[in-house]
């Protein structure tokens, strides 16, 4: 009777089986390949993306270095883009995934203006692609490391989203990334409490602070950093290096 | 049976610089029965005549909704106009999908026009034996599309497609000045009025042979049948019924109604008495 459970006796000794695999004897055995795992996790990383919706529009802050482990590598990788008219966008994390992803997104423009209908693409529908992007390139088990933070305006309306490596998406009024999450956050909310309707000062003024404490406590902040504005009035710009005012003077007991 | 000894394929070019299937392929278009569609500044309006294929059968559906802001109506073979309009259907999901927004109506129409030029290229492929009015409303406003077996689209002001279509250009094109302001109810009294132009006296709209279809600013794509298209036919009920039994087919010369494009009659082949004695 056929056992299925048993295997069968090789069809002579030494010989193949039948139903397993056979290897010819006096031929080295390869050891099978394991799978690429370095793409699982970041190499030359950037840290926090900050970003605050006002009245009229969108702050997003980032800082210039790119990390190296602990070590600051490269300290002038921007990092905060104008993607088009309506939309700009931060990222955090693994800076080549960010050097790959940004390098499609400018395609997906061109190939937009190649079209030539005078239409432009919104906060939105970015938001969504990239949602689409990240969420597929994690369930490839090789996802883009990064953290990216769109902001722009939707007919006019402040928009602001932000997409992890596992393609989670919310949007907010406030958005923090990595370490600001924790530091940054707590603050933005609470001025957020205090004071609904930002205007672009106000605004300023916030990322202005939330950077500055990102210094001091985020060992892998640095003081220079840019700060993309899209203003309803003013459109897209993206001011800096601005300098973080260094005062070490609180850190000697007197 | 032939016409000329230039029709055999898709493919083959008369000296004239002609392909007779493609013309052939227009005429379907003429057969299907007529179809008006016309815009003002907000709203896009499809209007349908539907016709029985005997007493026994239903009314074949005419209008077919394609997303929340898109609508077709067809006329020629409606086999045809239901692969196209599943492959309208497919790409404004697949657009929402990824960009979470609504299709663009001309990115629509230009990819459907990319999909039906393909086989009036190829020998193993026929034309699509169908015109397509597509109504819509986008961040650029209304749009009526009228779209041809040739691969040609137009982006038009307001338009007719199908039998005795000619009558319904003919009001379209009398009162073009009015339609831009004009509101939805007035559009659709238009529209009716012009595909009433196109039946012939002893016929006339009733709430069995007419779907209406319309979308615009703030109002999705919705279609009218049966009793819900009553209220409008009774608007223009009693109206004297101008033209009616005009209605010739063949003769569409340059066209006010299309924007940015212009109508052209190319030369005629020579049509030989007897074109290939196949008998022999």
């Amino acid at each position: 009777m056929f056992n299925p459970l048993e295997s069968a006796p090789p069809l002579w000794h030494n010989g193949p089986v039948p139903g397993a695999f056979y290897n010819f004897p006096g031929t080295q055995r390869i050891p099978a390949a394991n799978p690429i795992t370095h793409t699982q996790s970041p190499v030359t990383t950037s840290t926090s993306i900050i970003a605050i919706t006002y009245d009229k529009g969108v702050l997003i802050a980032g800082d210039l270095v790119a990390s190296y482990g602990s070590l600051a590598r490269y300290r002038n990788c921007p990092r905060v883009i104008e993607v088009n008219p309506n939309i700009i966008l931060g990222a955090g994390g693994d800076y080549a995934d960010f050097q790959y992803v940004k390098s499609f997104i400018e395609q997906k423009i061109i190939d937009e203006d190649c079209l030539d209908d005078g239409l432009k693409m919104k906060p939105k529908s970015l938001y969504c692609w990239l949602t689409r992007i990240m969420y597929q390139r994690r369930s490839k088990l090789d996802p883009f490391w990064n953290n990216l933070v769109v902001g722009g305006l939707q007919d006019g309306v402040p928009f602001l989203g932000t997409i992890d490596k596992l393609g989670t998406a919310y949007t907010d009024k406030v958005i923090c990334t990595g370490y600001g999450a924790h530091i940054a956050l707590p603050i933005l909310r609470d001025a957020l409490d205090k004071k609904t309707n930002l205007n672009l000062n106000d605004a300023k003024a916030l990322i202005k602070r939330c950077m500055e404490v990102l210094f001091y406590r985020d060992a892998r902040s640095f003081p220079k950093y840019q700060l993309g504005i899209i203003d309803k009035d003013d459109g897209v710009k993206i001011e800096g290096p601005l300098t973080v005012e260094e005062n070490w003077n609180i850190a000697y007991m007197t | 049976m032939f016409r000329n000894q230039y029709d055999s394929d898709v493919t083959v070019w008369s000296p004239q610089g002609r392909l007779h299937q493609v013309e052939y392929a227009m005429e379907a278009v003429n057969l299907g029965s007529a179809t008006v569609g016309l815009k003002s500044d907000n709203y896009a309006v499809i209007i349908a005549l539907k016709r029985a294929s005997s007493e026994l059968s239903a009314y074949q559906k005419k209008i077919i909704n394609i997303d929340d802001h898109i609508g077709i109506t067809i006329s020629g073979l409606t086999a045809d106009a239901r692969i196209l309009s599943r492959y309208m259907r497919n790409e404004c999901l697949n657009y929402k999908y990824s960009l979470d927004a609504y299709m663009p109506l001309n990115r629509l129409i230009s990819i459907l026009g990319n999909k039906m030029q393909h086989c009036t290229q190829r020998y193993d492929r026929r034309p699509f034996g169908v015109g397509l009015l597509v109504a819509g409303f986008d961040d650029t406003g209304a749009h009526i599309y009228q779209t041809c077996p040739s691969a040609n689209f137009y982006n038009c002001k307001a338009m007719s497609i199908g039998a005795r279509s000619q009558s319904a250009r003919t009001y379209l094109e009398k009162k073009l000045d009015e339609l831009s302001s004009a509101s939805l109810e007035e559009l659709i009294k238009h529209g009716l009025r012009a595909l009433r132009d196109t039946l012939p006296p002893e016929v006339d709209l009733t709430t069995k042979n007419v779907s209406i279809g319309y979308v615009g600013k703030g109002q999705n794509f919705k279609i009218l049948e049966e009793e819900e298209t009553a209220p409008y036919l009774s608007l223009i009920e009693g109206e004297e019924r101008r033209g009616g039994g005009g209605g010739g087919i063949a003769d569409a010369p340059a066209d006010p109604l299309r924007e940015g494009e212009a109508g052209d009659d190319g030369p005629r082949d020579p049509i030989p008495a007897v074109a290939m004695d196949t008998t022999e």
